[in-house]
């Protein structure tokens, strides 16, 4: 028997013979800086197409205590990422004597994903941390590198999704006579459990449950809130 | 057609030259990676679950080749060290090529005679680097890993698949067992959050018969691989006594 | 200074079966200011004696931190010791990364020990001329090292190294017995005061001449600010100094035993210094 008459074999079709080198693992992230905070959320679920590989994955990683990163989307590219961020935060720690600043791990996350520019990190990053004069502020990356600076971003499988509703509720558009104003930590708080909540209504790769995590002057807080699970 | 085709390829199937044109690749040297990325045989599901103190891991004899049962016997459950045991699922040969690669880093690590075992976490962490690092080459080794331990007396029980994907959890299948058996796990977990040992066996071992009814690549003999603080188990390989007495009332299919 | 036909190069045997190069190495590692290094049973503590070049000068830094776990304090040449530092930073980082742990201390000095034996054997180069004491914590607890030119690394209890640094080491033989079970905070003032028996009579232990670094279980390797050390130096202020240093210069003896045989000039400095 010759072995292309194997069906499974010879009956391949042109576009499951290649081998993929990326997954969609899903997750969403959602960030707000305030004058003197920053929040940084994700969801905990990790999926394949329709399969759950775990409902307790968080998708921040803390790589300094001044800064948050959350990186979703192929999660095999994301464990790479941030491995690598972590070791070069720890170089710069003994080339310099400090920790580096937020906006300088912004513009290095920047030149990483630009680095594999041509095989890229399948990811949405979207960073977050206290800036020297210890304002929150947000930075957003598509998986190339492009990098974008705001004080508030929602990424990851239900970015398009939560963009829109936190231009409204945090960034006040589309509202007639109101006094623009920056939002306390306990209203960003509430936002960011609301907009999960909506998106693990819609979006089958977002739910399980919320980390938020909390940056201030005195330190990094976390807490862990429940979703729908199904 | 195929029979005559497949002599100019020395017979090997990924490639083929279709006649028909129905393949991307029309000869091995069009494949502009030249690589084949294809398994060829292959072992399906493999289980895990923690228990209050330990791990168990169990997965199936068979290697398949397509639809062909063609190695009835193969082991795919292994012992590491004294932590750490290894169920892998998915092409034999990368499986066999990646139990080298581990065998040969223990030998490494024995060698520094400085009785610093190798932890889970830290074989998980090394693997999932072995393994994205071939995904990034685009030559990746076609397997799904389960490495279970224990580590600070706790049970430690992780995945890897071929793209480099790590996840660490208590209760984790691949392949068809992700469908089937881990439904059946959770629920287990759920109605009884710190199983010991004998009960998580029984767990497993249901899990392995609902396998064997319902995946058409298990079969009825399987390892067990148990880890816990004290001892690795490395069971098997283990019969499953199934009972078709209900197959002849399935009739009209003929 | 001393010249023998047998010291041109590290590939040189004397008849002996010595090898001045890396022997005048060793020497380096004298003409550096001393520093100690201890051990209890939960932490391993580095306190080092730093000193400034010249009145317009900055006191030159002595402990370097390699990774969570590990930290170094050095005696000899600060360069040498920037380039092992670096590699042992980059070995640290590398095991971390593909392993998800702290490279274990006996595995980073195996690497450093093999790294620096090469320079011992090579024509076409020299010994490292610095002696480090490594203090780290890992699985199997706090760890002292100390490591030397010849590329000799020794797993010690307490040790210490640099100028005048036998009377350090006297003091840590002395009180050897207590350290294991003595706390943390008495470990460092034993270092404090192990350090202070190599100063000469009319020097001080001052915020700005001393380094303590310290590692430990849940304590990530960090290097005391100013005012931490001002707490340690308040806890040995004023006590009486125990084994008053010797006048003399440091003792060097080191005895091969072959007294009756012939002998190669014996190097007691390997350049001149001030």
């Amino acid at each position: 028997m010759a072995l292309a008459s194997l069906p499974h074999l010879s009956g391949m079709k042109k576009n499951d013979s290649r081998f993929n080198p990326y997954d969609d693992n899903g997750g969403s992230i959602v960030a707000i800086g305030g004058d003197n905070y920053l929040l940084i959320a994700s969801d905990t679920r990790l999926s394949t197409g329709y399969s759950i590989y775990t409902r307790n994955q968080s998708k921040l990683f803390q790589v300094s205590n001044k800064s948050i990163v959350g990186c979703s989307g192929c999660w095999c590219d994301t464990l790479t990422l941030t491995r690598l961020i972590n070791a070069r935060m720890q170089m710069y720690l003994h080339e310099h004597n400090k920790e580096m600043s937020t906006p300088a791990l912004a513009q290095m996350i920047s030149t990483m994903l630009y680095y594999k520019r041509f095989f890229p990190y399948y990811v949405s990053v979207v960073m977050g941390g206290l800036e020297p004069d210890g304002s929150g502020w947000v930075y957003s990356y598509d998986p190339i590198g492009n990098l974008e600076r705001s004080k508030f971003h929602a990424g990851g499988s239900s970015g398009a999704l939560l963009q829109p509703l936190l231009d409204n509720q945090v960034g006040l558009k589309n509202i007639q006579n109101i006094v623009e104003e920056s939002i306390t930590l306990e209203k960003a708080s509430r936002i960011v459990q609301d907009v999960f909540i909506s998106a693990a209504e819609r979006d089958i790769y977002t739910g399980d449950e919320i980390h938020i995590m909390c940056i201030t002057a005195d330190g990094i807080k976390e807490e862990k809130v429940d979703l729908r699970k199904d | 057609m195929f029979e005559v085709s497949a002599l100019h390829n020395f017979g090997f199937p990924a490639n083929s030259l279709d006649l028909l044109g129905n393949n991307e690749f029309q000869t091995i040297n069009d494949d502009p990676i030249g690589h084949f990325h294809t398994p060829i045989t292959t072992a399906t599901s493999v289980l895990g679950l923690a228990f209050d103190n330990g791990v168990i891991l169990a997965a199936d004899t068979l290697g398949s080749y397509g639809s062909l049962a063609r190695f009835k016997n193969i082991s795919r459950v292994l012992k590491v060290n004294k932590n750490i045991i290894l169920g892998v699922g998915g092409d034999y040969a990368d499986f066999q090529y990646l139990k080298e690669l581990v065998n040969g880093k223990m030998i490494g690590e024995e060698c520094l005679e400085d009785n610093v075992p190798l932890k889970p976490a830290s074989l998980h962490c090394w693997l999932t680097r072995v393994l994205y690092q071939r995904r990034s080459k685009v030559d990746p080794l076609w397997n799904n890993v389960l490495i279970a331990g224990v580590q600070n007396k706790t049970p430690y029980l992780g995945f890897i698949d071929k793209l480099g994907t790590a996840v660490k959890d208590t209760v984790i299948a691949t392949g068809f067992g992700a469908h089937i058996a881990v439904p059946l796990l959770r629920n287990g977990v759920q109605k009884k959050p710190n199983m010991n040992k004998q009960e998580a066996e029984e767990l497993i071992v249901k899990c392995m018969e609902v396998l064997y009814y319902r995946d058409a690549r298990s079969f009825n003999k399987y390892e067990l691989g148990i880890i816990t603080p004290d001892e690795v188990q490395i069971k098997g390989p283990i019969s499953i006594k199934a009972n078709w007495d209900i197959s002849q009332y399935v009739s009209g299919y003929e | 200074m001393f010249r023998n036909q047998y010291d041109s190069d590290v590939t040189v045997w004397s008849p002996q079966g010595r090898i001045h190069q890396v022997e005048y190495a060793m020497e380096a590692v004298k003409l550096g200011s001393a520093t100690v290094g201890l051990k209890n049973k939960t932490h391993a503590v580095l306190v080092a004696l730093k000193r400034a070049a010249s009145e317009l000068s900055a006191y030159q830094k002595k402990l370097f931190p390699i990774d969570e776990h590990v930290g170094i304090s050095i005696s000899g040449l600060t360069a040498d010791a920037r380039m092992l530092s670096r590699y042992m930073r980059t070995e640290c980082l590398n095991y971390k990364y593909a392993h998800d742990a702290p490279l274990p201390l006996n595995r980073l000095l195996l690497k450093l020990g093999n790294k620096m034996q090469v320079c011992t054997q090579r024509y076409d180069k020299r010994p490292y001329g610095v002696g480090l004491l490594i203090a780290g914590y890992d699985d199997s607890g706090p760890h002292i090292y100390q490591t030397c030119p010849s590329a000799n690394y020794y797993d010690c209890r307490a040790m210490a190294i640099g100028s005048r640094s036998q009377s350090a080491r006297t003091y840590l033989e002395k009180h050897l017995d207590i350290f294991p079970n003595c706390a943390t905070e008495e470990l460092v003032a034993h270092g404090l005061r192990a350090l202070r028996d190599t100063l000469p009579n009319e020097v001080e232990l001052t915020v700005k001449n001393v380094s303590i670094g310290i590692v430990g279980v849940d304590t990530t390797y960090k290097e005391f600010a100013e005012n931490e050390t001002a707490r340690y130096l308040s806890m040995i202020e004023g006590e009486e100094r125990r084994g008053a240093p010797p006048t003399g210069t440091d003792p060097v003896a080191p005895d091969d035993g072959s007294e009756n045989e012939p002998r190669d000039p014996e190097p007691v400095v390997a350049m001149d210094t001030e």
